[in-house]
């Protein structure tokens, strides 16, 4: 471990830290409880019109078969958030977990190494796309799929952080103390390799979001009438070449979101170079 | 015989990069065996006989025990022969090779620009830290590594094909005759590719020099007087050349994902739109020869970076 000279530059990254919060915050409550303001049913057709812009009666305008946009757009960031949530947190869970015990060395580190660096060997766009056109594309196969494909960079990190903590000197003194491996594990190594999970669960989500969003772009994600902020976007592509709402609004939800994560885990400290 | 220690810790990585290839190939397989779904019934439509079935299975090598299958295929992949469609009928290798020059173009023309350009921006940044210019920089990057691929390219679509009528909207190799006009085919399709790769390589390059100005040594170099220039040249980037392989790697394997969202998108004639249309129409062979190629070239990068990090570091040449 050296420790930096560098001076710290807090400020700077306060405001950007405090924007990315606003927007995180935002979209939870959005996908907690936006649903529930919705002025119209999700699949029910209000507009004679389609793809007209907003107006009083459709805040958001209508979609390619005048549907109402802000329902669709409060239901769909709940999927893609709770979607994205649910996979990022298996994933951390499962490659925390299995980083931890594979720190400890021996052939289980082999085993788990050489299985999560074969998976990582295969882009995710195209190990998503052949699970889930194979197996259906239903939400629990997403998520699934998505914590498959997340699970080894989880892995990587939380095997990595361990490895690097284990060397410290209050672990060698825990372990001279004749503490046992669980309290090591959970007293001294967990509460300093936090920040730096936190960090990579964050970037892990946005990952996950973007390749959500990019399988539901391909026809793979949540399933007609119900749609996630990628199908949005997929479904009233054709309004693009003039501009409609109905696919701004969702390419603004997504890239609000993920900006917002990253702004957030850019002033989380870091764990060496990212 | 003795080689010399860097030779063997290249031969190792390569030998590892085998390895995970063959891990790969038995992953990708398992996993075709879930899309198998029924291939014969799929061709043959729900009325079909069952003889009719049994007969085409047969004919398909559908019958034989999944192992059996895996072997005849690693073998035939071994001699470069991947098999047939099962749709077409045609050679897979034919099916790819047709399209392979395309999307190496491609990816190509994308690393050809991106690297460059990420670089010099990414050490520009490191070196200016904290000033307009790096914040500029971080600001326009984050924004572009948090927005999916194909917003990136519909947004290009809508901007410089619909708006501006500077480049077509789709790409076509028919009407392709003179320099300006391939130039323009190509102008979206890159654009969209290198502005993900640029955002994600320059962030890595950036941290990486930042990491190596940050060390002791380099705060030496200052504290000892040395000037700016020799101190980035000299003693910064000949020290950041493992982490900045590894970050144009790493950026440069986004590109084959990338190049699923773009080729559809452009309707652009290359293997990704080939894999896609291969698993709507369940033609195993097809998907498996694509995804092996993919995987080996995303292996083949990180190998490559994994070299050049040994090669430029004097410390492992003398064990």
């Amino acid at each position: 471990m050296s420790i930096s000279l560098a001076p710290r530059r807090p400020r700077r990254f306060a405001i950007s830290c405090i924007v990315g919060a606003v927007l995180v915050l935002f979209w939870i409550g959005v996908a907690a409880i936006g649903p529930l303001f919705a002025p119209h049913d999700v699949g029910a057709v209000v507009d004679l019109d389609v793809f007209s812009p907003a107006s009083r009666a459709f805040p958001l305008g209508t979609d390619y078969l005048g549907r109402d946009m802000l329902s669709r757009v409060l239901s769909a960031a709940r999927y893609t958030v709770a979607i994205a949530f649910v996979a990022t947190t298996l994933a951390a869970g499962a490659g925390v977990l299995l980083g931890l015990a594979a720190a400890a060395g021996g052939w289980l580190d082999l085993l788990l190494s050489r299985v999560f660096d074969t998976i990582i060997a295969i882009p995710s766009l195209m190990l998503g796309l052949v699970v889930i056109a194979s197996l259906g594309a239903s939400i629990p196969v997403l998520i699934g799929t998505l914590a498959l494909i997340y699970t080894p960079g989880a892995f990587r990190t939380a095997r990595a952080l361990a490895l690097n903590v284990n060397a410290l000197d209050f672990v060698t003194v825990a372990r001279a103390r004749g503490e046992r491996l669980p309290y090591i594990v959970v007293r001294e190594i967990l509460p300093n390799v936090c920040g730096p999970l936190l960090a990579d669960f964050g970037l892990r989500f946005v990952f996950v979001v973007l390749l959500l969003s990019g399988l539901s772009f391909l026809g793979l994600g949540v399933q007609p009438p119900y749609a996630d902020l990628g199908a949005l976007v997929r479904e009233n592509i054709a309004g693009l070449g003039f501009g409609a709402w109905a696919v701004l609004f969702p390419a603004l939800a997504i890239a609000s979101l993920t900006i917002g994560v990253n702004l957030v885990i850019d002033a989380l400290p870091k764990r060496g170079r990212a | 015989m003795t080689a010399s220690p860097l030779l063997r810790l290249i031969a190792r990585r390569v030998l590892v990069a085998l390895g995970t290839l063959w891990l790969v190939s038995l992953a990708v397989f398992a996993t075709s065996l879930l899309i198998e779904g029924d291939v014969a019934e799929a061709i043959l439509g729900q009325s079909a006989t069952p003889q009719a079935l049994a007969g085409l299975r047969a004919a398909m090598h559908l019958d034989q025990p999944a192992w059996a299958r895996y072997l005849v295929w690693l073998g035939g992949m071994m001699r470069g022969d991947p098999g047939h469609s099962l749709i077409t009928g045609t050679p897979v290798a034919a099916l790819i090779g047709a399209r392979l020059g395309n999307s190496l173009a491609l990816a190509g023309i994308t690393a050809l620009i991106s690297v460059p350009v990420a670089l010099t921006l990414g050490i520009v940044a490191a070196v200016k830290r904290g000033t307009m210019f790096d914040r500029a920089i971080g600001l326009v990057t984050i924004a572009v590594v948090s927005v999916p691929e194909f917003l990136i390219a519909t947004l290009a679509v809508m901007l410089f094909a619909v708006t501006l009528h500077w480049a077509p909207a789709l790409s076509s190799m028919r009407d392709v005759e003179s320099p300006l006009a391939l130039a323009r085919m190509y102008a979206l399709p890159v654009f969209s590719l290198a502005c993900v790769v640029i955002a994600q390589m320059l962030r890595m390059t950036r941290a990486a020099v930042i990491d190596v100005l940050d060390s002791s040594y380099a705060e030496a170099a200052r504290l000892k007087g040395v000037s700016p220039a020799r101190l980035v040249l000299r003693h910064a980037l000949p020290n950041a050349i493992g982490p900045i392989a590894n970050a144009v790697a790493l950026s440069l394997s986004t590109l084959l994902g990338g190049v699923i969202v773009v080729e559809i998108i452009f309707n652009y004639p290359g293997v990704a739109r080939l894999m896609v249309d291969a698993v709507a129409t369940r033609d195993i062979p097809l998907v498996l020869g694509v995804a092996m190629i993919f995987s080996a070239s995303y292996l083949l990068l990180v190998t490559t970076a994994d070299v050049v990090a040994i090669l430029s570091n004097p410390r492992l040449g003398h064990r």
